[in-house]
């Protein structure tokens, strides 16, 4: 394998007197499907955030696809973010008023890539996830489970390095649950890389890697 | 991000709540509304006063000259400068203005036949200058006054007075007893009316009555020229004297009537404007304020998929000067409709400056920019991961 995605080096974050990661190293090699588990409080959004470059770690090394990041300016952060990142939230965060095509749209409306063709380009990702049968509705028509496949299909837009997943399913019930890991299991035979934060085993069990974390300390398991 | 991907955001972010970026560019219409009224209104009563200036007040300029200052043919000169359509002397004393006239030399006693009329001595350019109109016969002229004819012209109102309709048999009038023949009779004065009760005699025969000068010059000047024939006049009749002796009357200056009408209603309503549109601003200010609030995850949302600070900034400076821009563009459009309804009703000329209905729209969207600087800023300022949160 070539360079991983991910290569965490000792970082640490701190929040004043709260130390919310402590010296946690990892990589992530490209085509890993990796699940975080650990309970409230342990420091599994503080890793999202830093791995999403959303934040920035109070010291130690993140190369993300070889690039050093820790020392990048917020703008080149930005858009390193965008090109290289799908995030999918717990909550969705569609816009309401929009299509769902719309919604997929907007992962485009940031980039450099040229208008034409952006619709066909929502489309293909809609199919990705099989939604392309709502391609012009509102997401408020949609149920739990198909907000975050529209959600993920945002996510898949651009090609990014890595999908990054906060509790993707904490919102949904079994079945959609279910809907959604499948999801993910074919993603990851296509080759993508999927790093998912989760504390239900159901979600943790079906990733090819499981890593602890607790207390800002990783243990792989 | 183009132009037109900022311009659509920003669009879908107003027609996300429509009734509220409605309802956020009230302040901005009221505000350029009372603006474009009163600029327009001012502008309508301004010209509307200036209308009342009707061309022939305009034009008309009147010198007073005291007794013996100045001549008979010191007004032909007058008559030769650029501006001046034509110009008469008159000569009228107190003395002159009550004499006894009769229209018969038999006195009946048992009749009053004899009317109290003035006597006015004038130049025979008299009917051009007072735009009179000949009922009957003719005016005297330049010959009779040279050759001292006894003749008289009378005034429309004294010619009926005294029973004369018409001069086909050349009736004679009798003044403090003596005869003179009636050449015509002058009627539709459209300045110096009084002269309509007047007998009008030629220059010449003055001195009969005791007008030995002339003491009055009406000028009838050309639109526009009577501020500058009022001053050249005095100077002309009487290089000599002080032409302060000289008392000219002349038309108010129509611009100044109009400025000090526009000072009057602009002074309070352009500053009732103002602070309508400071409102506006502050309404779309705090509504802007509260929509970033609202929208805190969209913002976290955009950061994430990899919108940089500016244009999360450019975005709802977008929105909130574009609802300026729909404020202005709506106060216009009232402001513009009041006025022409107001000039309507008072039956006015609205006048109304066209460049009004372009700067509007731009001072509008102005607003909305200002106002949606320190929300954009906030929005901007905001960290993606407290947005997402
Ligand atoms: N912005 C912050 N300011 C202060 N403390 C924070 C902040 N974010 C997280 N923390 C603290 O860091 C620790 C880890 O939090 P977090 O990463 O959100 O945990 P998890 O997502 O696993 O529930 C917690 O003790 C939390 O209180
Ligand atoms: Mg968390």
């Amino acid at each position: 394998m070539g360079e991983p995605v991910i290569a965490l080096d000792e970082v640490h974050r701190s929040f004043g007197p709260v130390m919310a990661l402590a010296s946690v190293s990892m990589r992530v090699e490209a085509g890993d499907y990796m699940a975080i588990v650990g309970p409230s409080g342990s420091g599994k959004s503080t890793l999202l955030n830093i791995l999403g470059l959303l934040d920035r770690p109070t010291s130690g090394s993140y190369l993300l696809d070889g690039v050093e990041t820790a020392s990048l300016k917020d703008g080149d952060r930005t858009r390193l973010r965008g090109r290289r990142i799908g995030f999918v939230f717990q909550s969705f965060h569609l816009l309401a008023h929009r299509t769902v095509a719309e919604n997929v749209m907007l992962a485009e409306v940031y980039g450099r890539r040229s208008r034409s063709g952006r619709r066909e380009r929502a489309v293909q990702a809609l199919r990705r996830v099989g939604m392309t049968h709502r391609t012009d509705f509102s997401p408020a028509t949609l149920s739990g489970g198909e907000r975050q496949r529209v959600a993920i299909a945002r996510a898949l837009m651009g090609e990014p390095s890595l999908l990054l997943c906060d509790e993707p399913t904490g919102n949904l019930d079994s079945r959609n649950t279910g809907a959604v890991l499948e999801l993910f299991d074919s993603l990851r035979a296509e080759g993508l890389t999927i790093l998912v934060i989760t504390h239900e085993d159901e979600v943790s069990s079906r990733a090819a890697r499981r890593v602890r974390i607790a207390d800002g300390a990783l243990v792989e398991e | 991000m183009g132009p037109r991907d900022l311009w659509e955001e920003a669009l879908a972010g107003m027609l996300a709540r429509p009734v509220r970026s409605a309802l956020t560019t009230l302040g901005t219409v009221l505000g350029i509304g009372t603006l474009v009224i009163t600029l327009g209104i001012a502008a309508t009563a301004g010209n509307q006063i200036v209308g009342r200036f009707d061309a022939l007040t305009a034009t008309s300029v009147i010198v007073e000259t005291p007794e013996d200052r100045v001549g008979w043919n010191d007004v032909a000169g007058l008559a030769r400068l650029n501006g001046v359509e034509s110009a008469t002397a008159l000569a009228q004393s107190e003395k002159s203005s009550n004499q006894s006239v009769t229209a018969n030399a038999v006195i009946d006693p048992t009749r009053v036949s004899g009317q109290t009329l003035a006597v006015v001595a004038a130049g025979p350019d008299l009917p051009r200058t007072v735009k009179g109109r000949i009922l009957s016969g003719r005016f005297y002229d330049g010959g009779h006054s040279a050759r001292r004819d006894r003749v008289v012209v009378l005034g429309a109102d004294a010619a009926q007075m005294l029973g004369i309709t018409d001069v086909r048999h050349a009736p004679a009038v009798f003044i403090a007893g003596r005869a003179y023949t009636v050449l015509g009779i002058l009627g539709g004065f459209q300045r110096e009316t009084s002269l309509a009760t007047a007998v009008l005699i030629p220059p010449a025969l003055g001195p009969e009555f005791g007008l030995r000068s002339v003491t009055r010059v009406l000028i009838s000047t050309r639109l526009g020229a009577a501020e500058l024939i009022a001053r050249q006049a005095p100077l002309m009749l009487d290089p000599r004297g002080g032409a302060g002796e000289l008392r000219v009357i002349a038309p108010p200056s129509p611009t100044r009537a109009k400025d000090g009408v526009q000072e009057d209603v602009n002074g309070l309503f352009l500053i009732l404007g103002l602070v309508s549109l400071v409102v506006g601003a502050v309404g779309i200010a705090n509504v802007t304020l509260v929509t970033v609030m609202e929208r805190i995850n969209e913002i976290g949302l955009r950061r994430a998929l990899g919108a940089g600070r500016r244009h999360i900034a450019y975005q709802f400076l977008t929105e909130s000067g574009f609802i300026g821009l729909i404020g202005g563009i709506v106060g216009a459009c009232l402001g513009i409709g009041v006025v022409v309804a107001v000039s309507a009703v008072k039956t006015w000329t609205p006048v109304l400056d066209l460049r009004l209905a372009l700067v509007s729209p731009l001072a509008g969207a102005l607003v909305g920019l200002l106002a949606g600087l320190y929300p954009a800023l906030r929005a901007a300022r905001m960290e993606p991961v407290e947005a997402l949160r």
